[in-house]
């Protein structure tokens, strides 16, 4: 049986639904976003992820319409939507704040759009339904925003952009206001929602875990630009650039140069170290200046010198950050730098094999660490 | 902190007693039998039934309630207006100076205003009656309403409008169907401003009433220099039960409203 993975964005044929094309917005002398080009495609999920202010928002008011592009045009389904006013658009958004009108009832929040597009009333009631059904809210459909909880009322935010049935569906850090265990169940409740629709959906976040769960592709921006859109697992495990890779999850970066040798290259990094090897695609020159980023859980920790690896440097235990399933150590080396080590903590702690001050060789494959060039 | 000690009790009896004084001697004298007003003869009502018999009384009750009525609406629309222009508008060239332009007339002094408008009026042509006191008491209490609507519309979540546009709102539905119910009750309390400024404004109605109009204030005023009759102690009490009334209504409905939705909330976050 072969299964159809979804990957849009490797066919040439697949046409996409919205379509970045240099696109650049300045607020006064403050770049917001700088010269972008990039696709969405048809169902799916993108997630925008960056710190504040490096214009994720920004990138999504314009496709809401609430900003216009200063250079560039976006497309969407092909037709350029810069003068199309945001209540003409077959685009919704889920606010921040979630926005509900305070003074409508559940029902009429979620009616509200669709009211506005003249449906006939029969119509109006069950598509009301089937969203209040969607969203589990069908015992508040009388209730007023005030009179429900948090997480409810992020149900019907999510009820009420979803009626009208968008083409493209925009998310503003949705789940911002709910507490880490809701957050988890309403990231996978909003998967399901997505996956059910087959509603595109564009999500805004700072937190990169949330956009490593939900989203088909995750685009790092920095600065008004993206700097690496992939799916979540090779923006983790072949990050572009030293931000990407410590930007998302944990990471120790080691810089040294780089030196030729068979698939990889050798990295110097300081002196009276061993040099470091890592297996590339990239090209780099000899000599040049190179980053190697080792995620903690690919490094292991042992007592004797491993024998089989060609990266194995000696260091001193720093640090122990007890997280319950993980433990991570912080390594130091002789030269001062720290190597962060995960180990998973399949036994009880009493058991545990290293402590503070102990002397512990790290070792990984040479395909472990990603060797970066900026 | 609840402590009773003498100096608080005096304070409070000091502090109400010149607050209230007046106004309850006016009203008790309002009951008296006696014409001679400083004279007290005995409990009566009877200064209420002439009154309801004084047809110039009644005339000037009726033209403050019509001026009240039209110029609090007007200024309400107008005030409204301005408030959301100021509030929306953003930083422009001039903002504070058009702001500043909006709020002056509550500092302006009511003569000054009174005698521009009269010269005005006489200046255009325009003969002085319930239409200029209209218009002179729109323009002064338009900004005591854009003051109170634009407070709440600073506190208002922009993202509701744009909630509204997205949803299919033109820019003026969306102002309809969502920013005005929600402002409605800043809008309203500016309207009852407004309708209490013009009910008890003397200085600006006398200098732009005419022969053919005059207002209650204006009427009690030159009755006063004949001496005090006890009908308008009559009158005064009946003002200032209507006014009591009103404001305790008003107040006993928001509190009442706000308790709700407390109670409300607390259900919705044990649910």
């Amino acid at each position: 049986m072969t299964q159809t993975v979804f990957e849009p964005w490797n066919d040439p044929n697949e046409k996409p639904l919205i379509q970045f094309r240099g696109v650049t917005k300045r607020f006064g002398d403050f770049t917001a976003i700088d010269n972008q080009t990039f696709d969405i495609f048809e169902r799916e999920f993108f997630a925008l992820l960056g710190p504040s202010g490096c214009g994720k928002t920004t990138m999504m008011r314009m496709l809401a319409g609430f900003e216009t592009p200063t250079e560039g045009t976006i497309l969407l389904a092909g037709q350029d939507i810069a003068p199309i006013p945001p209540n003409k658009r077959a685009v919704n958004m889920m606010f921040q704040s979630y926005a509900l009108f305070p003074h409508l009832s559940v029902w009429d929040n979620i009616a509200f759009g669709l009211k506005r597009d003249g449906m006939a009333r029969d119509a109006i009631g069950d598509r009301v339904a089937e969203m209040l059904k969607l969203t589990r809210l069908e015992k508040f459909a009388r209730r007023k925003p005030h009179q429900i909880s948090g997480g409810q009322r992020q149900r019907v935010a999510l009820a009420r952009s979803l009626a009208k049935a968008p083409k493209l569906l925009l998310l503003d850090e949705p789940l911002g206001a709910l507490d880490a265990k809701l957050r988890q169940d309403t990231q996978f409740e909003l998967m399901d929602i997505q996956e059910k629709t087959g509603t595109t959906f564009v999500i805004v976040t700072h937190d990169q875990e949330e956009a490593m769960t939900v989203a088909s592709r995750v685009a790092v921006m920095d600065h008004g630009q993206i700097i690496q859109a992939d799916t979540p697992a090779r923006i983790y495990e072949t990050p572009n650039s030293v931000y990407v890779a410590d930007f998302i999850g944990d990471v120790t970066i080691i810089e040294g140069t780089a030196t030729r040798d068979g698939a990889g290259y050798r990295i110097d990094f300081a002196e009276g170290q061993p040099a470091l090897y890592a297996e590339t695609d990239i090209a780099l020159t000899d000599g040049q200046r190179a980053y190697l980023a080792i995620r903690p859980e690919k490094v292991s920790i042992t007592a004797e010198k491993p024998e089989d690896k060609r990266n194995a440097l000696r260091g001193k235990i720093l640090d122990i950050a007890y997280l319950g399933n993980l433990s991570t150590y912080h390594v130091e080396l002789p030269k001062g730098q720290i190597v962060r080590a995960q180990t998973a903590n399949t036994r009880r702690l009493s058991r545990r094999s290293f402590t503070w001050e102990d002397e512990v060789w790290l070792s990984w494959t040479d395909t472990a660490a990603v060797l970066l060039e900026r | 902190m609840r402590r009773f000690t003498w100096f608080n009790a005096t304070s409070l009896t000091l502090g109400f007693a010149f607050l209230y004084l007046p106004m309850v001697l006016l009203i008790i004298y309002s009951f008296n039998e006696s014409k001679l007003v400083t004279v007290w003869a005995g409990f009566s009502t009877k200064w209420y039934g002439e009154l309801l018999r004084n047809e110039a009384f009644l005339d000037a009750a009726w033209v403050t309630l019509q001026v009240a009525f039209v110029s609090s609406t007007i200024a309400t629309v107008l005030g409204t207006m301005a408030a959301y222009v100021m509030v929306r508008a953003g930083r422009f060239a001039g903002r504070t100076l058009f702001s500043g332009m909006i709020y002056a007339p509550l500092v302006m002094p009511e003569v000054i205003t009174g005698l521009s408008l009269l010269l005005l009026f006489i200046g255009i042509g325009l003969d002085r009656g319930v239409f200029t006191i209209i218009l002179a008491h729109t323009t002064f209490s338009m900004c005591y309403v854009s003051v109170v609507v634009s407070s709440r519309l600073v506190s208002f979540d922009r993202s509701l409008e744009e909630a509204a546009l997205d949803l299919g709102c033109s820019p003026m539905q969306a102002f309809r169907l969502v920013t005005l119910p929600i402002i409605a009750p800043a809008v309203i309390s500016g309207w009852l401003l407004a309708f209490t400024l013009s009910l008890d404004d003397l200085v600006i109605a006398s200098f732009t009433a005419g022969p053919s109009a005059t207002t209650l204030p204006i009427k009690i005023w030159s009755s006063i220099r004949l001496g005090v009759s006890p009908e308008i102690n009559a009158l005064s009490t009946l003002m200032i039960a209507v006014v009591a009334v009103g404001v305790i209504t008003a107040s006993i409905v928001t509190k009442r409203a706000a308790l709700r939705q407390q109670a409300d909330q607390r259900a919705a976050e044990r649910a």
